[in-house]
């Protein structure tokens, strides 16, 4: 099993880079480290919000609310500091990662407490969120101008050649894989998915373990409320509208399985970093953008049958069959 | 989620009267709350109580209800198709496509509903043929299917459609009864008869309580469930023909967002997100409800991103309230 899964990783890794070589071809300069820097800038905020929602696939749930707690967040940060210049950043960060992990605590506690199934839970909040958002801001956007300087420059300022937005991403990337593989948590996550009844068993408590995952999640999602904010300048209602699909494809593009205990944080990255590369490539090599929604649908239904495949391979049929039932139910 | 599934195999050594249990039965409660809008609603605003303002809000559900039938019967089997919002999307395009090219009524018609059958296949090949979750094939289809109709019209949109070719979405079969509210009325008890009259029906039932003892009694799971794919992107099809022909136009945008209220319309007339139980009269009175809500909000000036947080928050209480009621029991 772990060799399929480092081969899942490695084979992702020589798919991007013959993309970037193919499309390297088409436009010169594509592969140039100043690009690829750019493009995983670009994606910084995918692999954030990826390595979110993994952590809550990971307990065989899933989070739909991840886009709406972000947009909502995003509009109370930019509110907050419109309204009053004079806040230090650090604490409208701590800030839109507390009302995050709020948001997320909601979701985690109607799944934990009165076990409602998590893609009806987060169905609900993610209308309920971006309603929220709207009620908050009246309808109305918060521009560039309203923003502080130092809200706005610190996730661009270039630290060691890379903006710090990117240096986030990368330091969440190692605590995501420290908390997922060295902390009774992340173990408890896999074990919680993996196989629920020897989990109960293990002594772990399933449900505070999915509660937790969720407010993982939403804190992520928070903290992305924030950058998103901030690197776009802009806060409006729709803000990140249907991107909590992006992270699930990236999820599932990186080999994370749905049925829940399956799946490295270097996948997820990897696939938040393949749709970031098709995202970032189409308009070099003159595809029109819209065909960029159809691309990554293909994409998520290949990678699909590839995972179905390579779970299959591991003669976990009967327990996949049942697990993948009981979620998608 | 396994305390879920066994909670769901209890059977009680005694059942309780037909009548009380028809009395406490999820679909009487959801009635009594959509009466209690119905009253609420004639107090709070004086336009309420008009003929012709009731039959225009039925529009609000009649589309979205005929998807929800036949995703009811999904759900029930276990499965859930997210793509039918981006099935509308396409079947919409193509038939904005074949009406570019002069294209006349029937020929559209057609179009619209074979694109919707032809998407369901995909999806039920997909699921049943490669016995991949429903959930995430869905999502990726869902992105293919409106990524295609942004591949064809961009920021474009289709608006010449014949003039015959409104009265699916504008047209009245007799006084206020419009055309989409009595298809939406036929379409009803169709399904109804499918589900609760039907071998077909039993055999989506059990399915979804148990897929191997279903299979072990010799029910053809894939069949069954890629029928249920292929009659999902039908009923697609056919609301495409109905909101496309309302609307008069097409963007690719069209119908965003609609799987989750399809799925929150489903779930809200009581069928089981984890499988095996629902009634279509539920989702028949879970449409009135969402449509009865949304129009009296709409009368009062509330905002439609508003509204929906009032059909999230139904969704969540409406599935909340049943398992705190029973959690209050087992205490005492």
């Amino acid at each position: 099993m772990n060799r399929l899964l480092k081969n899942r990783e490695i084979l992702l890794t020589i798919i991007i880079a013959l993309m970037i070589a193919g499309f390297s071809t088409r436009a010169p300069g594509f592969a140039e480290p100043g690009n690829l820097a750019n493009i995983f800038n670009d994606t910084s905020i995918l692999i954030i919000l990826a390595l979110g929602q993994m952590t809550v696939i990971l307990t065989k749930s899933i989070d739909l609310s991840v886009a709406a707690n972000l947009a909502f967040t995003g509009m109370a940060v930019a509110m907050t500091n419109a309204a009053y210049p004079d806040l230090p950043l650090a604490l409208l960060i701590v800030m839109a990662i507390g009302i995050g992990a709020f948001l997320g605590a909601i979701n985690g506690y109607l799944v934990w407490a009165l076990r409602i199934p998590p893609i009806v839970v987060t169905l609900g909040t993610l209308t309920i969120y971006r309603g929220m958002a709207f009620v908050l801001s009246g309808g109305g956007w918060v521009n560039a101008h309203q923003m502080g300087p130092t809200f706005l420059n610190i996730p661009r300022m270039p630290v060691l050649g890379l903006p710090i937005l990117s240096w986030i991403a990368i330091l969440i990337v190692l605590g995501a894989w420290f908390v997922l593989n060295r902390l009774p948590f992340g173990r408890a996550a896999y074990a919680s998915g993996g196989n629920p009844t020897a989990a109960i068993y293990a002594g772990i408590d399933i449900g505070w373990t999915k509660f937790l995952a969720f407010v993982v999640s939403g804190a992520l999602a928070g903290l992305s409320g924030y950058l998103w904010v901030s690197r776009y300048a802009v806060a409006y209602v729709d803000i990140a509208a249907g991107f909590e699909l992006d992270t699930v494809a990236a999820c599932v593009i990186g080999g994370i399985s749905i049925a829940g205990g399956i799946g490295s944080v270097a996948g997820a990255v990897l696939g938040a970093l393949f749709l970031g590369v098709i995202k970032n490539a189409l308009p070099v090599i003159g595809i029109s953008p819209f065909a960029q929604m159809a691309i990554s649908g293909i994409v998520i239904v290949l990678a699909v049958v590839f995972n179905a495949r390579a779970e299959r391979k591991a003669g976990r049929i009967i327990l996949r069959d049942r697990g993948a039932r009981e979620v998608s139910a | 989620m396994s305390d879920v599934v066994s909670a769901k195999r209890v059977i009680p050594d005694r059942l309780g009267s037909r009548t009380s249990r028809l009395l406490a039965s999820w679909e009487v409660l959801l009635f009594g709350v959509a009466v209690l809008i119905f009253v609420f609603n004639s107090f709070a605003s004086p336009y309420f109580l008009n003929a012709w303002n009731l039959s225009d809000a039925t529009f609000n559900f009649t589309e979205k209800a005929m998807i929800a039938f036949a995703m009811a019967l999904l759900v029930i089997a276990g499965e859930i198709d997210l793509s039918v919002a981006a099935i509308i999307a396409l079947a919409s395009t193509a038939m904005g496509a074949a009406a570019q090219a002069g294209i006349g009524t029937p020929g559209l018609v057609a179009i619209g509903i074979g694109t919707g059958l032809v998407c369901g296949a995909f999806n039920g090949l997909l699921v049943a043929g490669l016995r991949l979750p429903s959930i995430v094939v869905t999502i990726g289809t869902m992105s293919l299917f409106r990524g295609i109709s942004y591949i064809v019209l961009g920021d474009q949109a289709y608006g010449k459609y014949p003039a015959s070719f409104a009265y699916f979405g504008q047209g009245y079969v007799a006084w206020v009864f419009s055309f989409e509210f009595v298809l939406f009325i036929v379409l009803a008890a169709a399904f109804g008869i499918l589900l609760h009259a039907t071998n077909f029906g039993r055999q989506v039932y059990v399915i979804g309580n148990n897929e191997f003892a279903a299979r072990f009694s010799g029910i053809p799971v894939e069949r069954v469930k890629f029928i249920l794919f292929l009659l999902t992107g039908l009923m697609a099809g056919v609301a495409s023909v109905c909101l496309t022909s309302r609307l008069g136009s097409t963007r690719p945008s069209i119908a965003q967002g609609w799987e989750l209220e399809v799925v929150t319309m489903v779930v809200l007339g009581g069928v089981s997100i984890l499988g095996g139980a629902g009634t279509i009269a539920g989702v028949v009175i879970a449409a009135f409800v969402m449509g009865l809500v949304t129009f009296g909000l709409g009368l009062l000036n509330v905002p439609g991103i508003v509204m929906s947080i009032f059909v999230g928050l139904l969704l969540i209480i409406t599935i909340a309230i049943p398992i705190i009621a029973r959690r209050i029991k087992e205490m005492s």
